[in-house]
């Protein structure tokens, strides 16, 4: 290691790192972007197996009998939800205790921070129903978890119908070894939320529950089932959690494996496997279904009931029932079936699920993407920050041509440093605080003085505050240390730059999506800006490239993956109901997008459009 | 009787001790009847065992065993009872408990004096009681969880896994050595991994196990207690247990016991308590008791389809014929309680024996079969004893304590233990004594020790606190705490995950790490006691003042065990570590030890060769250089 010591080669390195800064920078983006595109080909992919031996070896039957059932309690179930106009509690409880469970409730109010416009509530009371199947001779120290939605109208009779079939299938046999828990939930997330925070005895998020009677020990799997059709074309599965956790990749390929038995066909963000993988359609194909894993895991909400139980630890999917206008159809004793087998094979385990991967994406149901496959995308991209960084540092450390006659420029680079780069970073970090608490606290005032709702009344002020900041912070340093020097954007911009690097490595680290899809925008404002570019076009570039209009495209892309492409203006209003939902997600579930985007990657954003405005 | 008296002491002082201040009047108004009973009323109510069906008898025949036992004729001085009460719970289970006692008059730990010769007391045990000087062995061994709100209580509770509890004799002097060699002996005689008792799981409770027998020790240093929450109990467990009776499972009772049938159940305990007894009335010398018992529910819901319907062929899948020829009584009692009528539930064959007696602070009715009466068996010589239900059973009274336990919080740093206590008693409030034996690796933050009931701090009176050493000893946590009436009180305490080495680690370290059962021990305010409205059939004389021996009763409650996870590496990892690591030192360190021990020096261009030469003469002639 000659480079530490030798001055000559480490001038020679950091003089071609200088030299090459900008093509190096040009094609580690391209590496980058076309790394992460060639995940999706299927050859560069690994084949999804099984690598939990508890559930790979051991076979179970499945003899689940009584679909029809099931069937007849969901229709007995409607009748009740109908006639009591929200959860039939009483019947539920007496439902389950005749079917021999261990039946508790558990009741809890929520007041939201403002109204939820797209369901319609705003102070949430619900009462959750939950029957535990006590396993015989387990000294309740394992549990698993079937959870079903009670939702409003008519949607998800099916479920809670097939749940209780379930129960009382499961009832009757002896072979369980671990307690198993059917959970019907009200107002969906909400309810599930009080449910675990009630389990667990913690209360994060502000949620007033009564406290749980009746416990199972430590929960180890949970399936939640969403059916609102008698019989269903395919089976989705949804696995993005909270803060883009995902749960254990053997639990996909456990779904998978049932739906290969019992022959169901199955999905993985709506869209099925095609076998044409060396055809542009098939690529296309699964490129779409990762990027739509990709949009939905940056989005950190949970897509299901599922993702709020990955936080304790407890691996957990969403098992949707699809039903389309297609001819091959599934009934509800398949379904049963599918279940069964699933929970026989969870009950087989003798340690939770952790010899899969807990970090990867999928292209299609049977092809995987792990963390080490994924993360030289985003390295690549982060390394451009890298270099950037490393240009000006050697810029700055270097005298430049100009001392050679003046012997006080030495001085000059250090005395505008600290203060001048200080100011904006606490200004812009002051405008993100004020992004992130103003927009709730302020609703009162704005709905007062505008004919708006309290929703919109909350994304505009965001939107305004958002806007606001632009013009706010770029100017200030000048009234504290003067005329900008450019040794001053300089190091204004080393700092920022490493502090992008950083809070983007980190972001991906936690949800590889989110840092990816930030990067892929902010990485080349961050490397481009300087004050010596032309002002209007730069500006609007980087107003492009800014993290709310990433959420804009985002909205887009999303819609036509999902193959509901929308107009500007729906697009649009889309956009709003996105940015009103993430603030609701982090108060009410604590996902944490929200306060990443207002309190770092915005003021980071900032700074650089501050670099653009420097005088 | 002197010294059954003063067995009770121990628990009563520091009760009483404790309570002196804090408690309410109605409490040590207990703890008096409770010691006044003591001294005046019959031995086996006196003990905790009175709970016990041993004790149970029919109320014509109301002297104890003992007594009946001075008028056997002297030559064999051993003899052996068999028992098996069956009792339909509410749930809709059935509850099968056997009990098979042997009592013998000889003195194991008499100096000198070896037994050799064993006639009904099984000899591996005899054996290890006089090696070890054990006093007292109570070891019990559970596949399930008892479920206090479903089922009532237990005649005798037991914590899920392998419980072992032994008081030693005072002349022992090494109590650890006799203990660390008896549980490696018990593991062989019983195959089970009680050999997996060690330092790290043994403690000596202060209050919470006093000794069941004859006896004054208070000494806890003699007393070892120590759970295996994880082991599992399978017919390995059961066929030595069977071996140890006298009939083994060729005749009496033991004949139901098939183990396909036993651990197709909900429940499955079985234990094996020793402790010296009174031999006579008089109590002028000891003999030895074993007990063994043996608990099964039966799941009637998974096996019947749904039809209410049990008889012994259906349980156990065999029907009885005889008695044990060596035992000198062979009952079955059938729990007949809440069918005074018959309207509940048809038994059949109907028996004319009935027999009433105060179970756990309750008033029990049972239906009696004597087996060794030949009229027992019926036409066919056969016993099948057959329920046939007729209508629902209305809702069971809550047990008047009951107890829950499970961990808050999640993420593998910190997290904090729950231990609920529900007093359903309307009006009494009483002590518990709660025990918890929590491993080293949870790191106890004692200082967030709360105790609340009512929204409102309960201050324990009484706290023993000894804390763990890593790797060498676990927590032990002692409290006496009053439970207000109808109330639900909880205690919670924080603790740390600690990191494991890596050795240290369970084959399977992600299924968690097993923390067993509080105990919770107390005296109890009887159901009977409760009814002071005479709502049952008793004579108006017998219910103005609570009747002294059944104001209240010995109860120990037993909380699930726990699971909880530690951080767990990933043991797949060390060799990416190790890669990883051997890289990083290499590159990093290897260029930083280059660049500390290199020397640098200022390359200077050498001097040309007339400058040298100079330089040389200078030198020479001491004038300073060029």
């Amino acid at each position: 290691m000659g480079l530490l010591s030798d001055p000559n080669r480490r001038k020679a390195i950091t003089s071609l790192l200088t030299r090459l800064n900008t093509p190096i920078c040009v094609v580690c983006y391209l590496a980058g972007i076309a790394w992460f595109m060639g995940l999706a080909f299927e050859p560069f992919t690994l084949r999804t197996y099984m690598s939990e031996n508890a559930m790979g070896s051991t076979m179970v039957e499945e003899r689940f009998p009584s679909g029809e059932r099931a069937l007849a309690t969901a229709r007995e179930f409607a009748a009740h939800k109908k006639k009591v106009g929200g959860m039939p509690v009483d019947w539920l409880v007496k439902t389950m205790r005749a079917q021999g469970l261990e039946v508790f409730t558990q009741s809890f109010s929520r007041n939201l921070p403002f109204p939820d416009e797209s369901k319609e509530r705003f102070v949430v009371r619900g009462t959750n129903v939950y029957g535990i199947l006590r396993a015989p001779r387990a000294p309740r120290t394992e549990a698993l978890v079937l959870s079903a939605p009670c939702s409003p109208g008519n949607s998800n009779n099916q479920a809670v119908g097939l749940l209780l079939g379930l129960a009382q299938y499961f009832r009757s046999q002896i072979y369980w070894a671990k307690d198993i828990i059917f959970l019907v939930n009200e107002h969906d997330l909400i309810g599930v939320q009080a449910w675990l925070e009630g389990y667990h005895h913690t209360n994060i998020t502000g949620m007033g529950y009564t406290p749980l009677q009746g416990r199972a020990g430590s929960i180890q799997a949970a399936l939640s089932l969403e059916l609102n059709s008698d019989v269903v074309t395919s089976l989705d599965l949804v696995l993005e959690g909270l803060n883009g956790q995902l749960p254990n990749l053997d639990l996909a390929n456990l779904f998978h494996a049932f739906c290969q038995k019992l022959g169901i066909l199955c999905t993985i963000q709506g869209k099925l496997q095609r076998s044409d993988w060396d055809t542009v359609e098939g690529y296309t194909h699964s490129a779409q279904t990762m990027l739509l894993m990709v949009l939905k895991q940056a989005s950190g909400r949970p897509w299901g009931e599922h993702g709020l139980f990955l936080r304790y630890h407890i691996e957990a999917a969403s098992i949707r029932g699809v039903n389309s206008f297609r001819q091959y159809k599934t009934d509800a004793t398949s379904i049963g079936r599918l279940f069964e087998g699933m929970v026989r094979k969870l009950n087989n385990l003798l340690e939770r699920l952790h010899q899969s991967y807990f970090f990867y994406l999928m292209p299609s149901l049977t092809r995987f993407v792990s963390i080490g496959y994924y993360m030289p995308a985003f390295g690549l991209l982060t390394t451009i920050l890298l270099l950037r960084a490393l240009d000006l540092w050697v810029h700055l450390g270097t005298p430049t041509p100009v001392t050679e006659d003046g012997v006080g420029e030495g001085e000059s680079p250090s005395s505008p440093g600290l203060l001048s780069v200080l100011t904006p970073v606490v200004i812009s970090h002051l405008t993100g605080v004020a992004l992130y608490t103003l927009p709730v606290l302020s609703q009162e005032m704005a709905v007062e003085h505008f004919p708006v709702s309290e929703t919109e009344a909350v994304v505009l002020t965001a939107i305004a505050i958002y806007t606001a900041g632009l013009a706010l912070p770029h100017n200030t340093h000048r009234l504290i240390s003067g005329e900008g020097t450019e040794q001053g954007w300089r190091v204004l911009k080393l700092v920022a730059l490493l502090y992008l690097a950083v809070l983007l490595g980190c972001t991906a680290l936690i949800n590889f999506s989110l840092g990816f899809i930030l990067a892929v925008t902010l990485v080349p404002a961050a490397a481009c800006v300087t004050p010596h570019v032309p002002k209007a076009l730069s500006a609007v570039a980087m107003v492009l490239l800014s993290p709310g209009c990433t959420i804009l495209y985002c909205v887009f892309l999303f819609q036509e993956l999902q193959e509901v492409p929308v107009s500007l203006a729906e697009g649009w209003m889309l956009f709003l109901s996105v940015i009103s939902q993430g603030i609701l997600d982090h108060a009410l579930y604590g996902s944490l997008v929200y306060p990443l985007l207002a309190l770092l990657v915005y003021p980071c954003w900032l700074l650089f459009w501050n670099i653009l405005f420097w005088k | 009787m002197a010294a059954l008296s003063r067995k009770w002491d121990p628990l009563f002082v520091l009760v009483l001790g404790s309570l002196v201040f804090s408690c309410k009047g109605d409490v040590l108004k207990t703890s008096n009847d409770r010691t006044e009973s003591i001294s005046a009323t019959k031995i086996e109510e006196s003990s905790p065992q009175a709970a016990d069906l041993g004790d149970l008898r029919q109320s014509d025949e109301a002297e104890s065993n003992e007594d009946r036992k001075a008028f056997t004729p002297p030559p064999p001085n051993d003899q052996f009872q068999e028992e098996m009460v069956i009792r339909p719970l509410y749930s809709g289970d059935i509850y099968a408990s056997f009990q098979f006692r042997t009592q013998w008059d000889t003195d194991f730990l008499h100096d000198g004096k070896k037994v050799s010769h064993y006639r009904l007391f099984p000899k591996s045990l005899g054996q290890v009681l006089s090696k070890f000087s054990v006093r007292e062995l109570h070891i019990s061994f559970t596949q399930g969880y008892w479920r206090t709100m479903q089922w009532g209580q237990p005649f005798i509770p037991s914590p899920p896994g392998a419980e072992l509890w032994v008081w030693f004799h005072h002349t022992v002097t090494d109590v650890d050595g006799n203990w660390k060699e008896l549980t490696n002996v018990l593991s062989g005689i019983f195959c089970a991994s009680l050999n997996f008792i060690d330092s790290t799981n043994t403690v000596e409770p202060s209050a919470s196990f006093k000794p069941l027998g004859l006896g004054n020790a208070t000494d806890h240093r003699f007393l070892r207690y120590a759970t295996l929450p994880r082991e599992i109990v399978c017919t390995e467990n059961l066929t030595p247990w069977k071996k140890l009776l006298p009939c083994g499972s060729k005749a009496g009772l033991a004949v139901l016991m098939k183990s396909e049938k036993l651990f197709h159940s909900s429940f499955h305990s079985q234990a094996v308590h020793i402790r010296p007894v009174c031999k006579d009335w008089q109590c002028t010398s000891t003999a030895w008791e074993l007990r063994q018992t043996l608990n099964v529910v039966f799941d009637l819901y998974t096996s019947g389809q749904g039809k209410k319907e049990w008889s012994l062929f259906k349980m156990f899948s065999r029907t009885l014929t005889e008695a044990c020829p060596l035992a000198s009584s062979s009952k079955i009692y059938v729990d007949v309680t809440d069918n005074p009528g018959g309207e509940l539930f048809d038994l059949s064959p109907s028996s004319p024996l009935i027999s009433t007696a105060v179970v756990l602070g309750d008033r029990r009715t049972y239906s009696v079969y004597d087996l060794t009466k030949k009229e027992t068996f019926g036409q066919l010589r056969s016993l099948n004893l057959l329920l046939r239900w007729k209508g629902e059973s209305d809702d069971m009274l809550r047990p008047p304590l009951h107890a829950e336990r499970y961990v808050s919080g999640f993420g593998l740093q910190k997290g904090e233990i729950h231990t609920c206590l529900y007093n359903s008693h309307p009006y009494r409030a009483y002590p518990v004594l709660l025990l918890d034996s929590l491993p080293w690796y949870l790191r106890l933050y004692v200082h967030t020790l709360t105790v609340t009931s009512k929204t409102r701090e309960n201050k324990p009176s009484y706290i023993h606190y000894q804390p763990s050493k890593d790797r060498l000893r676990p927590h032990l946590l002692e409290m006496l705490v009053q439970l207000p009436p109808h109330s639900v009180t909880e205690v919670t305490v924080q603790f740390e995950r600690a990191l494991l080495k890596w050795t240290e680690y369970t084959p399977d370290p992600n299924h968690g790490f097993y923390i067993g059962s509080s105990v919770i021990s107390a005296l109890v305010p009887s159901i009977v006691a409760m009814d002071t409205n005479s709502t049952r059939d008793r004579p108006l004389f017998s219910s103005f003042f609570p009747t002294k021996e059944e104001s209240s009763y010995f109860m120990r409650v037993y909380t699930e065990p726990l699971l909880v996870n530690l951080p767990t590496p990933d043991f797949s990892m060390p060799y990416n570590v190790i890669c990883l690591t051997c890289t990083v030192v290499a590159v990093g360190y290897g260029s930083f030890y280059n660049l500390l021990t290199r020397t640098f020096q200022v390359d200077e261009p050498s001097a040309p060769l007339a400058k040298r030469l100079a330089n040389i003469i200078r030198r020479l002639r001491g004038v300073p250089l060029l």
